[in-house]
């Protein structure tokens, strides 16, 4: 019925019966009743809106801020990986050095010493290095092309040891000292500890930098939610009025707020993980087949890891749900201001 | 249904904008609530919608003490009063059919359970043709309808309504007059809050006058 078309009716009679049988009708009528355009066809029935300009904007500030704590969390793992990979393999490392005495067999020597380590627990490798290969050692200080024949040049044992395994370098210490001529051990326990310092500051460095980037992330995200949840005062304020209770309103809200955060927090996640990736591939292409295990004994690998991409999934986790609890927290703080 | 029994309210330190307000609305009764701009109408209105808390004195709304109440228990009493805004509070991205349907919503039915009434009741206020239109086509006119069908589509027992007649000309307001009349005799009780005397004299009613923050009743 046309709009003047009622109210010219309502002045002749009375509408009480009309709206009494109007209300009371159900579903039993069915017939004659108007076409219902389908959820898909009606557009957005959500009660929060899915796609304002303010949710638009969360959801990219949302990518963002994911997208800078993933590649800073990746950045960290990989720091983190290469200290731990420093430190295993220089201390899985041991060097006998055999010096020549006048009257003593160097070679016969050499032999004992390899002998005594090869008995000792935990060691895998042991490789003297020859004559010729001492020289070359020499050369980028001597230069080439000398004769070091009159040279009392020490040679050099490089010794393996299991991984996670711990040698008794005291015993093999003094085994080598009682048993071979001018032998002595060097574990490298100095430089260790360096690189072991080293490792630890890098470590410590890096989650110092994480937490910060997390701390931004956490403000920024807050702050842009707060930000979109002020356009939406009024679908707050009309709720409360028709008798929502202030669960479902909270509900509503952070179910959005939530799914806006997952999008964000996946989109600017997957980029992260890809362009880690794509730094991945990059670094191997630079350095080749051939000197990617030099690169990766030096700078450990390029890759974070399942646990790297585990901590990136942690993060659009929390971030997904910092703008849920974020809206939800507005919502009472909107409501307790109605009342 | 509504009692009033010395109630005062000020916001913060100020000065007491209500004071000493003794009343009661019956059910079924139909009453103007008016008084200069500034007099406390819209203040009373949200009193009477349990958005304020009065700063001393008793509310009784539907047999209880509004004081004692939890904030749940006021949303499911606030659902027995139907309000309409003077601003509407249409929500622009939903249609007329979801804009009036929210009430129903809000209690957990599902489309297909409310969706004669909603129909119905749109048929009714002479909004059939814009079921599914958004707000911001609407007229005036046409938008004051929909806030008055979302106000009474649950069915209150009391309706509300701050100066319903504010934005629309005086042919619509007395058709709104009249909506309003109907409303009541099918059984809601109206408190229409209005400082258009013209539209008071159209129809005998009680009158409540707020003047210097004090209530007087003229029956």
């Amino acid at each position: 019925m046309p709009a003047a078309s009622f109210f010219m009716m309502a002045t002749s009679m009375s509408m009480t019966s009309r709206l009494t049988t109007a209300l009371r009708k159900g579903w039993a009528r069915v017939r004659g009743r108007p076409s219902r355009p389908g959820r898909e066809m009606r557009g957005d029935v959500h009660i929060v809106p899915r796609d304002s300009i303010a949710a638009n904007a969360l959801a990219a500030v949302v990518a963002i801020m994911t997208f800078l704590a993933a590649v800073t969390s990746g950045g960290v793992a990989i720091v983190i990986g290469s200290a731990n990979e420093w430190q295993s393999e220089v201390s899985r490392e041991m060097t006998i050095q055999v010096r020549p005495i006048p009257g003593r067999d160097i070679e016969a020597e050499i032999g004992k010493a390899q002998a005594l380590a090869r008995a000792a627990p935990g060691v895998v490798e042991v490789r003297a290095y020859s004559r010729q290969e001492s020289d070359r050692l020499l050369e980028p200080w001597l230069g080439s092309g000398l004769t070091l024949d009159d040279l009392p040049v020490p040679r050099m044992i490089a010794v393996r040891v299991a991984r996670g395994v711990a040698v008794d370098t005291a015993a093999l210490r003094q085994s080598l000292t009682q048993g071979v001529a001018g032998a002595s051990l060097d574990d490298h326990r100095s430089g260790i500890n360096r690189m072991r310092g080293m490792a630890r500051a890098a470590i410590a460095g890096g989650l110092g930098v994480f937490g910060l980037v997390l701390a931004a992330t956490v403000l920024s995200v807050t702050f842009a939610t707060r930000g979109a949840m002020a356009s939406n005062r009024p679908i707050v304020e009309v709720l409360h009025f028709v008798g929502a209770k202030e669960a479902y309103i909270a509900s509503q809200f952070q179910r959005h707020f939530l799914g806006l955060g997952l999008r964000g927090g996946a989109l600017g996640g997957i980029a992260a993980m890809l362009c880690l990736m794509l730094a991945g591939r990059v670094s191997g292409l630079f350095t080749g087949p051939s000197g990617d295990a030099e690169v990766a004994a030096a700078l450990g690998r390029f890759s974070i890891g399942l646990m790297g991409y585990a901590v990136v999934a942690a993060e659009v986790a929390l971030i997904a749900g910092i703008t849920a609890l974020t809206s939800r927290q507005v919502v009472v703080h909107t409501l307790r201001n109605i009342e | 249904m509504i009692q009033f029994e010395n109630v005062g309210l000020r916001y913060g330190l100020g000065p007491e904008i209500l004071r000493d307000l003794s009343f009661h609305i019956a059910p079924r009764s139909f009453q103007f609530l008016s008084g200069p701009s500034g007099a406390g109408k819209s203040s009373l209105l949200r009193l009477l919608f349990l958005t304020l808390k009065p700063t001393r004195g008793l509310i009784t709304l539907f047999d209880h003490d509004t004081a004692s109440l939890s904030a749940d228990s006021l949303a499911v009493l606030r659902r027995r009063i139907g309000v309409v805004f003077q601003d509407f509070r249409l929500l622009d991205h939903l249609t007329t059919f979801d804009n009036v349907a929210l009430p129903l919503r809000v209690l957990g039915r599902e489309e297909d359970s409310y969706y004669e009434e909603v129909t119905e009741l749109l048929n009714w206020v002479g909004l059939g043709e814009h079921t599914w239109s958004l707000p911001p086509v609407l007229s005036g006119g046409e938008k004051q309808r929909a806030a008055i069908a979302r106000a009474v589509i649950a069915r209150p027992q009391l309706l509300l309504a701050d100066e319903p007649t504010g934005n629309v000309d005086p042919q619509l307001a007395q058709r709104l007059l009249r909506l309003f009349i109907e409303l009541n005799k099918s059984g809601t009780s109206v408190v229409i809050a209005t400082h258009d005397i013209a539209l008071m004299d159209q129809y005998d009613a009680r009158r409540l006058v707020l003047h210097d923050g004090y209530i007087h009743v003229y029956d």
